[in-house]
This record gives C-alpha cells, structure tokens and sequence, in this order.
C-alpha cells in the first residue's frame, strides 16, 4: 500500500468530532492531577503510577494530533477515530489486569513463605523457651535435694 | 533426635478429629514424632494436637494444603529426620496402615502411596471425583511407567531423598496430587503403591467440594502440560523456608 493510498484511506475515515476532542483532554489532564494528588499524598506508590501518567499523555496525543489517531484507527481497521480510543482504553486495562494478576502471583508467593517462616520460627522459640525454663529449673531442684540430704 | 521418622499431619479446622487422629498414631508404638500443621485454624486444633501429644506448628493464617505440607517438610528437613510419613486429620486415613507405608520406605522405595484401590475399596466419593480419580490415574501411570491407582492419596511416605526434592522448587501450594507424582518420577524418585483402608471423614468439611472440583481438573492439566517446560519458583530455591539460620 502506497503512502498516497493511506491518504486516501484517512480522507475516509471520521476524524474525533471538536467536543470529543475537548472531552478526551480533560480526561488526560484531570487523570494527571488525580494520580499526582494520590503519590502526593501516599495513597498510590510511584511504581504503579507511571502506567496511568503514560496513558494520560498517550489519550492527550491522540486527542490532539487527529492524523496519529486516524493512521492507528487504520491500523487498526477501525471505521471512526472514537472507536479506535475505546479499543486503545480495552488494550490498555488488559494489560493493566494482566500485570496486576502477575504481581499478585508474586505477592502470594512472598506471603505464604514468610507465613512459613514465621510459623517455623514460633515453634522453634516455644520449644527454646521450654527448654530453657527446664534448664533453669533443674540446677534449682537438685539445689534443694542436696539440702533435704544435708 | 529422638526419631528418624515424622508423621506430618495437615489439619484446618479438625477440632474434635485432630486428636484422635495423632492418639491412634502415637498408640501404634512405632518410633515416630508426629507434627500438626495447623493451618490457620480459628478453632482448637492446636491445642487439641499439642494435648494429644503432637508438636505443633501454626501458620498465622490460612495458606492451603500443599503450603501446610510444604512446612511439614521443612520442619522435617531442618530437624534432621530421614524420612516423613504423611496422613490426613480428618480420620480418613487409618493409623493402623501406616506400617504397611514404613514397609515400602524399608523395601527401598523413596515415594510410597497409600492406595484404596487397590485391595477393591471403593469409598463413597461423588462422580465427578471418581472420573476425575480414574483419569489422573491413567495419567499418573502413563507418565511414571508405575502402576498408580491412586494419585490424589495424601496418604504417603517420603524417603529423605524425596523429602529434599519436595522442600525445594515446585512443590504446589493447593493441590499437590498427580504433578508431583510426575515430578517424583522425573527426578528419578522409585515409586510404589501400598494397599491401605480409608474411612470417610469423620466430620468437617472436605477441600474438594463445589466448584473446587473443577478447578482442580483444570489446574492440575495445565500443571501436568507445563510441567517439562517450566521455571523455578521464585523463592522456593534453594530451601527457602527450610533453612531459617
């Protein structure tokens, strides 16, 4: 296909109407200052932030230069340049679940071996305290046997 | 150390079960140390175990079977004890059988199963687990090229070989059947298979039960599918929870 043919192919396609246009921005820009009011105030850690910043940025983009977003939406073989956010939105909490179920795996990982450990370490310190309290208890009796004797 | 040998018994919620389960063990006379994994329980497990005179080891909340027989391994493999015999709390498996799985550890064996099938006993179990039972057997037997007729038995006895293979990687935290067997045999671990009688549950709650059952089918096929081709655990290499100092 020849750069001339995809011209011609977005000349097709419905660009992203003024208002929507609007809308897609003040979205991109109140998601900035939510996730930056989050971080600020430790609600949200900087690791699980950056994924929403990138999007922000990416929706004010594609909301700003119509022709990227026409070239995705035919890319993408999408008829209008609405539908083609709305799939962009999709993709992105998919890969936003799917990283999420990943770090889950890994925390459940982490806490079922530290509750291991932990419980491991419970009996070894009864069973060191036990064993402690009888040896503190036996020099005692064998104290008072050899008074009894005496 | 008094004993070579430890009988891990997993319990969650087995109150009232639990210390009948570890007196029967104890009376046999046999020279074995039994530990109580309590996993999580909010009733009186722990302290039923520890009163009918078992060690007890308690995890701070609930982390599944495999998890509490994960620990029991681990405790064994720290402790120093050669060789682990592992039964439920929940009355199924009778004590009295377990000199037939002491046996197969002797014979040279480094997994001995516990099997009901094998001397005809057929206890009562819905459909779905009897197919499923059947069909991991064929599976179970195909793969290990020994005859299993009952690979989701927790009814076992590890060699000290085999306990050092469970306690590393790859031993599942849910429900810990078929892929180990499969595990064993890749790992070169001798197999056998022991008649043995069960009961049903004394009380309780089984952990196979509603929709349980199908994930367990679904889990434990794409666990066997995976197997060849995958990774170590992140944490569980090497001896994660069994070397503490």
């Amino acid at each position: 296909m020849t750069f001339a043919t995809i011209t011609a192919t977005l000349g097709d396609l419905e660009p992203l109407p003024e208002r929507q246009r609007l809308v897609a921005f003040v979205i991109a820009a109140g998601l900035v200052v939510l996730i930056f009011e989050l971080v600020r105030r430790r609600k949200l850690r900087e690791e699980y932030s950056w994924v929403w910043v990138i999007t922000a940025i990416g929706l004010a983009v594609l909301a700003w230069h119509q022709d990227l977003l026409l070239t995705l939406s035919h890319w993408v073989g999408s008829s209008n340049a609405v539908s083609t956010l709305f799939f962009g939105a999709l993709l992105f909490l998919l890969a936003l679940v799917l990283q999420y179920s990943v770090r889950l795996s890994r925390l459940t990982h982490r806490y079922r071996t530290l509750g291991q450990r932990l419980a491991l370490l419970e009996e070894e310190m009864q069973r060191l305290r036990s064993e402690q309290t009888r040896d503190e208890k036996q020099p005692q009796r064998l104290a008072d046997d050899r008074d009894e004797v005496a | 150390m008094p004993s070579p040998t430890v009988l891990v018994v997993p319990a969650y919620r087995e109150a009232g079960r639990v210390g009948v389960v570890v007196r029967a063990a104890l009376a046999l006379g046999l020279d074995l140390d039994v530990l109580v994994i309590d996993d999580g329980s909010p009733d009186r497990t722990s302290a039923e175990a520890r009163h009918a005179g078992a060690t007890v080891v308690r995890h701070p909340f609930n982390l599944g079977y495999g998890c509490a027989l994960h620990t029991g391994y681990c405790y064994a493999l720290r402790s120093g004890y050669q060789r682990v015999l592992q039964m439920d709390a929940d009355g199924q498996h009778e004590a009295a059988m377990l000199p037939r799985l002491v046996a197969g550890l002797d014979q040279g064996a480094d997994v001995v199963i516990g099997s009901r099938y094998l001397e005809g006993q057929r206890p009562p179990s819905s459909l779905a687990r009897r197919i499923g039972t059947r069909l991991f057997a064929w599976v179970a037997t195909r793969w290990t090229g020994v005859r299993i007729t009952d690979p989701t038995s927790g009814f076992q006895g590890l060699s000290h070989r085999a306990l050092a293979s469970v306690v590393n990687d790859g031993f599942p935290e849910d429900y810990p059947d078929t892929d180990v067997l499969v595990q064993h045999h890749r790992r070169g671990l001798r197999i056998l298979e022991v008649p043995v009688r069960m009961h049903a549950r004394l009380g309780g709650t089984s952990m196979h039960r509603g929709a349980r059952v199908a994930y367990y089918g679904y889990k434990m096929m794409l666990t066997l599918l995976l197997l060849p081709v995958r990774r170590a655990t992140p944490l569980r290499a090497p001896d994660t929870v069994a070397r503490l100092s």
